[in-house]
């Protein structure tokens, strides 16, 4: 026990000495909590449009200045011919194309009836999915305006009476940071915990102290509880630190028990901290732990759940996913914060997590070897 | 009068890696408190046989003992037992001289008075007692091996491995690290050390040359001198290598 004690402090002084550690630990989740959350919306702010109107109508005026008015929108450029807003599409310099044809308003008072044409920058799938959402929730309003101001219009089509009220539950202001941070505060300390984790065992190896420390009658054990040991508390404090900060910054909710919170980032971070352990085993220098260390985090993160939604993932990818230990972290995260979920709803993913990390532990233990 | 106790005894060591044999069966024992020299061009096998030796490496065969433990079942308590200097640098650049000291006494399950005691007398010792909180980056290269070869010794081990201890530092530092050798051991500790320095060879008790992962001769420096006809360790060396 107190050789550990030893490891442990020997760890301490050296995370400590290191200049580039302490901006780590404490600028790195300032930034990422401020950038990340701030960046990574799923809103879609000031959509660049391009009008093309051929119809110069009070009516198609009326229409475009909606599109004006909406926070969603903003206006680039307008232009009377088609090709031109195409080719401005092209340049990538507008998102989005409103045609009004020539005709538009005639139409609708004679016809009652009359079609406007959005095309939709659609590289981005999910993005062109909500400016089309956008534009048509934006045409609806405009639409039962006409019929409520043209009373001519209104004898004959009745207006829309089925009125959809949503409620939402859990996020009611549908706040999407409030989404996003118990995420990044995952991602933040699983990149803390791999990359001290996997750096180290690898870097006393390059420099040569870790045959110094093989000839020692220090056991494995001994060796692993002492170099994860330090890197569990920094990890651990670097989610308290984070917690405030989104309770500063962004005063996310935290319906749930913290302690619940606790236990379960400690269990996850075993899982991290071995993985690093893992990698640190198999390869011999800094650099390739790093690079195998960069390929589990990106693909981890990518199908985490933190950026899409796991239930919109192919079947495979789902079954997949179910060996990502940041997804079931993150799904915790997420319940207990926002939801208030008690231990019973997220057992399930709290004893994935406990066997994930018996035996990713178990496996770095076996590999590491004192001799070769 | 009694024959010395053989410290380490080895017999038929041989070791494979892949098709390459790197020691091919290796017989030799060393004798308690003496300075046993390996000596050998670079890629000769001495890093190898110490290495299995300290029980970093696993043998591919053969018999061996250290301190009177056997390397296969009693790792552990030969571990205890025996110090090691590696030719890479083995202290912590980042950590202060007392720092490290501490650290290794540590691990080797000695009480902090001890260590504390051994790290004074120690500091003493190397004229190192105001380079106490300094990095070990930032002393000399010359102080920094004979601080690590000290640190080899803090356990009190019956025998030291030390693999090319003098690479690098100059002769004047050479003399005083061969000094320290010599302290120790009178004071009973077994010396293993590996150079390529031939003129160190001459301040060993007995050395064994290696060629080509075999021993080619093993002898006191004078007798080899007189087997060769040679005034210097130097050319007894060569006449081996050449006459292989």
């Amino acid at each position: 026990m107190r050789t550990i004690l030893y490891i442990i402090q020997k760890e301490f002084l050296q995370v400590f000495r290191n200049r580039a550690m302490l901006p780590i630990i404490f600028i790195l989740p300032i930034v990422q909590l401020i950038i990340l959350v701030n960046a990574a919306t799923f809103e879609m702010k000031h959509i660049r449009l391009s009008v093309v109107d051929l119809d110069l109508s009070s009516t198609s005026r009326g229409l475009i200045s909606k599109f004006e008015g909406s926070p969603f929108y903003q206006i680039k450029q307008f232009s009377f011919s088609y090709h031109e807003a195409e080719n401005q599409m092209q340049h990538g310099k507008v998102d989005m194309i409103l045609n009004i044809p020539r005709g538009f308003e005639k139409k609708l008072l004679i016809e009652n009836c009359v079609k406007v044409q959005f095309i939709v920058n659609a590289i981005n799938g999910a993005s062109a999915g909500l400016c089309n959402a956008y534009a048509t929730m934006i045409l609806m309003d405009y639409n039962r305006q006409i019929i409520a101001e043209n009373k001519t219009i209104s004898a004959m089509v009745l207006p829309q009476n089925i009125l959809t009220d949503y409620s939402y539950w859990y996020n009611p202001k549908l706040n999407y940071k409030t989404y996003m941070v118990p995420g990044i505060l995952v991602l933040l300390v699983t990149i803390i915990g791999l990359l001290l984790s996997g750096m180290n065992i690898v870097r006393e190896k390059e420099i040569g102290t870790i045959e110094q420390i093989n000839v020692t009658p220090i056991n494995k054990i001994q060796f692993i509880a002492g170099k994860l040991t330090p890197f569990w508390i920094i990890a651990i404090f670097e989610l308290a630190f984070g917690l405030s900060l989104g309770k500063l910054i962004f005063n996310i909710p935290m319906e749930g028990n913290l302690w619940l919170i606790f236990i379960s980032a400690a269990v996850y971070l075993f899982v991290i901290l071995s993985f690093g352990l893992l990698i640190s085993t198999v390869t011999n220098t800094q650099q390739q732990a790093m690079l195998v260390s960069f390929f589990f985090m990106v693909v981890f993160i990518l199908m985490s759940g933190l950026f899409t939604s796991i239930e919109s993932m192919p079947q495979w990818a789902q079954t997949l996913d179910k060996l990502n230990p940041l997804m079931y972290f993150i799904r915790i995260m997420r319940m207990v914060l926002l939801k208030g979920s008690g231990f019973n709803d997220i057992s399930r993913h709290f004893w994935a997590l406990v066997i994930y990390a018996a035996g990713i532990l178990t496996l770095a233990v076996w590999r590491y070897r004192k001799v070769a | 009068m009694r024959e010395p106790e053989n410290i380490i005894v080895v017999k038929d060591l041989v070791k494979k890696f892949g098709d390459f044999v790197a020691n091919d069966h290796l017989t030799f024992e060393v004798r308690k408190g003496e300075i046993f020299g390996f000596l050998g061009a670079n890629g000769a096998g001495k890093t190898t046989a110490i290495k299995i030796l300290c029980g970093l490496w696993y043998p591919t065969s053969g018999k061996m003992s250290v301190a009177g433990y056997d390397i296969y079942t009693q790792r552990e308590k030969v571990k205890r037992n025996i110090g090691y200097m590696s030719q890479k640098f083995s202290l912590y650049d980042d950590l202060t001289v007392f720092e490290n000291i501490r650290f290794y006494g540590g691990i080797y399950g000695l009480k902090k008075k001890a260590i504390n005691e051994r790290a004074w007398s120690l500091m003493k010792r190397l004229d190192l007692e105001d380079a106490r909180d300094k990095l070990i980056r930032d002393i000399p290269l010359g102080w920094k091996q004979k601080l690590a070869f000290s640190v080899a010794l803090l356990h009190n081990p019956k025998v030291v491995f030390l693999d090319e201890p003098t690479g690098g530092v100059d002769p004047i530092t050479r003399r005083q690290f061969w000094n320290m050798i010599y302290e120790s051991a009178r004071s009973g500790i077994t010396v293993f050390v590996t150079t390529h320095y031939m003129d160190e060879a001459e301040y060993c008790d007995r050395v064994s040359i290696m060629v080509d992962g075999r021993i080619a001769a093993l002898d006191t420096p004078e007798n080899l001198k007189q087997q060769f006809h040679s005034a210097t360790m130097n050319d007894v060396f060569i006449q081996l290598v050449r006459s292989k």
